[in-house]
């Protein structure tokens, strides 16, 4: 019953979205009195799908063998917290969720905005429908979560190891509200194209809606990276996997968006530019889950090869995205340019920030489509990976994050101050740590090199829009500004140190050996058999030393019989200048294991930046919000801030 | 700047950009796209020297060798030729002899040198890569778990 319910649920909030889009439609040809209606609507639907949802988690938790879906991605011997997040550890699952927090997110929507002319209101939440409906199409026909299996099997397939991990609690829900909470940015685009309303009440509208998902992704891509770092046993923190790319386009966009809304909502500005980029972010979003889901990637995130589903959402993509430009051809001309701006303006630096995120965007998404578009060609195959996106968007971002110094210093419309004087500081900085590197380290590489001379300019440059205020009567949003900036120069500089710094030591040790990493002495103790609730695994024991007393790392590698497969555990000891990382792999014929070692200076820096950047987004959030609640107290707030 | 002037600058720098883009991933792309080769193709001399390019196949059943210094050893194949490839690294935990593999690496005279071995993630899993090689694998192998 729980299955049925839950589908019920499914099919009632698509008949929901169904309406909410024909109410949209004589609602804008015939007047506003379907306006309350719709959302009512929006909000039942948005419980309906939550609904649904929850019954799929309680047909985990109780490992419901009679549902096809549990049986195939399930085990009744794991911990309950795989059991539950494995609802979405695939990818009926996971597309649900997807669903859910789409109409979540318009219930949300339908529900706290009221500061924005009712037309474009309406028009947004029937494209808000619109958007469900589709993807309720996907799952009730291509995809249906609850399918029964008869007869019931007696046990489950089980979960993919790599996935039975904390990080699979955390990591899809977060990039999946950050995902599909750009639909609300692309459905008010869509209602203000619409109605032609595209004006600074829009973008103070959007922007909570961009800053939140933006926050979202940023946490979630951060969280993604720590994750693929401890759990594959590489040592690396990005591999420019096309599902990785799939997560960095739709930030790329939100990141440029959450910009150049700020010159729509500060100065009415940007106007096409502005509902161009809101299109994109969420059209990135779909790009991304369509390469995700369809399967026609090889990735850990790629759960079935099946080329309905493929088809499908590429139909999907085809529909929104077409719709959405060709709305885009038709409206944008007419919009009028708000207030101009001079050469040298906060305008034009945020322009040229936007401009600089479109090519680097540009290039990850041709990058990551190259092989594809080969494959369909040729029939060769190919891929495409670090060496190309390094090469090409490394030197774009190192240049964004110089601008990244200078642009907040800019003030609106007109900059005749001389705001350059105030970058000697940390331009001298930069070079000081440019020359130190060439002492240092003369061998390592370019971009290393320049990432940390900018890190160690921009941790200067992007803390100089505070010097000279009262702290405490600066705006909360410039304080989450300057962090979101201190973080990337504290990432930048992590990437940097990782890249340049990093010592690796791979060998065959017997117990009782030393080996040698970074600074560290590592001896190998020997082996240890162990067992969990549903695995078996052989525990090396290490020994490190480094001037001061030792410390123990226990790497394991994991065997799992449901699925059988091997999974390996890494070791990792964090200090304040970098970690220990370290794996054990397979024995030989010798009695010798194999043992991979790494000292990663100050790789840490690289998620403490990113969540910093998360930070100031909060930061700003809450101001912005806070901000809101105060001006509806004051009657007078337009004229304050007109 | 009056409002026309501005918009018709804006529209410029966005086709700039755009065209930016592609001609820098064209650029890119054109030395840096690793194709994708089977042995066959190999020892009929498609692949060029150390050019990065991808090797996939099935691990040649006895043909695995551990090095002393940590780095292994051992024959791809696709049935109609066999590549050897080294490898210096920890081997992905679903590697297995007479199992489906994808090589990243580029050829050194007859071998092919291994950076990454990539990982099948999942036993139900086969790189598309592999094609119709994963397919017959499929109906051999995997269902006898």
């Amino acid at each position: 019953m729980i299955a049925e319910t839950g589908l019920a649920a499914l099919w009632l909030a698509a008949g929901l979205a169904a309406l909410q889009f024909v109410l949209m439609v004589s609602a804008l040809r015939s007047g506003l009195a379907a306006g309350r209606a719709m959302r009512a609507i929006a909000i039942v639907q948005g419980t309906l799908t939550l609904i649904s949802f929850a019954m799929l988690l309680w047909v985990f938790a109780r490992t419901d063998l009679s549902v096809a879906l549990v049986f195939e991605n399930s085990h009744s011997a794991k911990p309950l917290v795989y059991k539950i997040a494995g609802a979405w550890g695939n990818h009926e699952g996971s597309m649900l969720l997807w669903v859910t927090v789409l109409a979540a997110a318009g219930a949300i929507f339908a529900l706290l905005s009221r500061r924005m002319g009712e037309r474009t209101m309406l028009a947004a939440l029937g494209a808000q429908a619109a958007l469900a409906l589709g993807f309720y199409a996907f799952l009730l026909i291509a995809s249906n979560p609850f399918a029964r299996l008869s007869p019931p099997a007696f046990e489950g397939r089980g979960l993919n190891p790599l996935l039975q991990d904390p990080g699979l609690a955390f990591h899809p829900p977060t990039l999946y509200l950050g995902y599909v909470g750009l639909s609300v940015a692309f459905s008010l685009a869509f209602g203000a194209l619409l109605t032609g309303e595209v004006d600074a009440r829009l973008a103070r509208a959007m922007r909570p809606w961009v800053l939140g998902a933006w926050i979202l992704l940023t946490l979630g891509i951060t969280a993604g990276s720590y994750w693929a770092y401890y759990e594959l046993g590489w040592g690396g923190w990005w591999f420019w996997d096309p599902v990785e790319n799939a997560s960095l386009m739709p930030w790329l966009a939100a990141t440029a968006l959450l910009h150049s809304i700020n010159v729509l909502a500060a100065r009415g500005a940007l106007k096409a530019w502005t509902m161009m980029l809101a299109v994109i972010a969420f059209s990135m979003s779909m790009v991304g889950t369509f390469l995700v889901r369809s399967g026609v990637l090889t990735s850990v995130h790629a759960f079935a090869i099946d080329p309905e589903r493929g088809t499908f959402l590429l139909g999907l993509l085809g529909i929104y995205v077409g719709a959405a430009f060709i709305l885009f051809a038709v409206r944008g001309a007419s919009l009028k340019e708000g207030a101009p701006f001079e050469l040298v303006s906060r305008e034009t630096g945020l322009v040229i920030n936007n401009l600089l995120l479109s090519v680097i965007l540009g290039i990850v998404f041709l990058g990551t489509l190259y092989p594809l578009f080969v494959e369909a060609v040729s029939g060769e195959k190919l891929s495409v990976g670090a060496p190309y996106f390094n090469a090409v968007a490394g030197p774009l971002a190192l240049l964004l994050a110089v601008l990244v110094g200078v642009g907040p210093l800019l003030s609106w419309r007109r900059e005749r101050r001389p705001v350059f004087k105030q970058l000697a500081v940390p331009a001298l900085l930069g070079v000081a740590a440019l020359l130190v590197t060439f002492i240092v380290a003369p061998a390592i590489g370019i971009l290393p090199r320049l990432g940390l001379t900018v890190g160690a300019y921009l941790a200067a440059a992007s803390i100089l829009p505070l010097v000279g205020r009262n702290p405490l009567r600066t705006p909360l949003a410039t304080w989450g500004m300057v962090v979101a900036h201190f973080g990337i120069a504290v990432a930048l500089a992590g990437m940097a140190a990782n890249a340049a710094f990093t010592s690796e030591r791979l060998a065959v040790a017997k117990p009782g050996e030393t080996l040698s990493v970074g600074p560290w002495l590592v001896q190998f103790e020997g082996v240890t058999p162990m067992a969990g609730k549903n695995w078996t695994a052989i525990e090396g024991k290490l020994t490190a030393t480094r001037g001061s007393g030792p410390v123990t790392l226990k790497p394991q590698t994991r065997y799992f019989l449901d699925p059988p497969t091997e999974t390996n555990e890494a070791a990792i000891d964090t200090f304040w200048n970098g970690q220990l990382y370290t794996v054990i792999g397979k024995p030989d014929e010798a009695g010798g294991w194999q043992v991979r070692l790494w000292w990663k200076p100050f790789v840490t820096l690289i998620w403490l930046g990113g969540v910093l950047i998360g930070l100031g987004g909060a930061l700003a959030l809450v101001g912005r919000l806070w901000r809101v609640r105060r001006r509806r107290r004051e009657p007078d707030w337009r004229e304050r801030y007109a | 700047m009056k409002p026309k002037n501005q918009r018709l600058v804006l529209v410029i720098a966005a086709l700039v950009a755009v065209i930016a883009a592609v001609l820098l991933a064209m650029w890119g792309l054109r030395d840096r796209a690793a194709y994708f080769y089977t042995p066959a193709e190999i020892a009929a001399g498609k692949a060029q020297q150390f050019k990065p390019m991808r090797l996939g196949g099935m691990v040649a059943k006895g043909s695995l060798r551990h090095d002393i210094d940590g780095a292994f050893t051992f024959n791809v194949t696709d049935g109609k030729a066999s590549t050897r490839v080294r490898f210096r690294g920890i081997l992905p935990n679903l590697f297995r002899e007479g199992s489906g593999v994808v090589a990243e690496g580029k050829m050194v005279g007859d071998d092919f040198i291994a950076d990454n071995i990539l990982a099948k993630h999942d036993e139900r899993y086969m790189p598309p890569e592999l094609g119709n090689l994963a397919a017959e694998h499929k109906a051999g192998k995997t269902l006898k778990r």
